[in-house]
């Protein structure tokens, strides 16, 4: 279906449409993703830190028990409804960091929860994490693939 | 160690604000922005220049979203070394397998102890 070819109305309104449309203070945004983004970084950094003292992980490793840990402190933030405000006032900057993968899961999981157990939690945890899951694997999955087959004939 | 505290926090915070970009001037859902992440990280890993970073920033590059796509290149890559084609499939989840089973845990978990304020 291509696009239809408007109206002088149609046109018309268009124009008044954008003429409206609130500005979106995008400097403003950027910083305070920047902030909230980076201090999630900063305390995912201090748990890396503690996990590579008294478990003896290295700076490669610290990555998958603080990646737990960082989704455990996601759950407890939304469950008291927390998270969404930070996510309401830092967009991205809650949102890109692995804590929003969490909360992605575990809202859709708390709010399915009135239809049972099976079809709500079951059915619908990964309602928004599904497409970063889908995509990822596939992308990974073509990536490792080229890159096994590169190996194997000798290019690399 | 103060130097990793700061980098952690400047590249983490710059990540976020690529995908505020995303947000703001590309108009892309949180959804839409968060898959191209991860296909990001995906072939960064694939390059090999997603180690290097993690290695520099520490937290700042193995907390955003961007990492997971890497975890699962090199988790199929590392198992593909030994086991060849096959090792693609089986390897995938061997590194992010924490990341998935934590919030699979933590969310049922979730809601067993909360109810939904909606």
């Amino acid at each position: 279906m291509g696009k239809k070819k408007m109206t002088p109305e149609q046109e018309q309104y268009k124009k008044l449409e954008q003429k409206h449309e609130l500005k979106r203070p995008v400097l403003k945004n950027c910083l305070k993703a920047f902030l909230v983004g980076g201090t999630i970084c900063l305390i995912g950094q201090a748990v890396s830190y503690f996990y590579m003292y008294f478990f003896h992980f290295t700076e490669q490793t610290a990555g998958n028990p603080t990646v737990a840990t960082m989704i455990f402190f996601s759950m407890l933030l939304t469950g008291f409804g927390v998270y969404d405000h930070i996510g309401q006032f830092a967009g991205a900057g809650s949102a890109v960091p692995i804590t929003g993968f969490g909360n992605s899961v575990i809202s859709a999981a708390i709010e399915h929860r009135t239809e049972g157990f099976v079809l709500g939690v079951g059915g619908n945890m990964f309602k928004l994490a599904g497409s970063v899951i889908l995509f990822g694997v596939f992308s990974a999955f073509a990536v490792a693939l080229i890159k096994t087959l590169l190996i194997m004939w000798g290019v690399l | 160690m103060l130097a990793m505290f700061f980098w952690a926090f400047i590249i983490g915070g710059l990540i976020c604000v690529v995908g505020q970009l995303m947000f703001d001037v590309g108009r892309m859902t949180p959804g839409h922005t968060m898959s191209t992440l991860v296909v990001v990280g995906a072939i960064l890993g694939g390059f090999g220049v997603y180690e290097p970073l993690i290695d520099f920033a520490g937290a700042g590059a193995t907390i955003p979203i961007t990492s997971f796509g890497n975890s699962l290149v090199n988790g199929a890559l590392q198992e593909a070394d030994q086991h060849g084609l096959v090792g693609v499939l089986t390897g995938m989840f061997e590194i992010t397998s924490s990341g998935i089973s934590a919030a699979v845990v933590f969310s049922f978990i979730g809601a067993l102890l909360f109810k939904s304020k909606g």
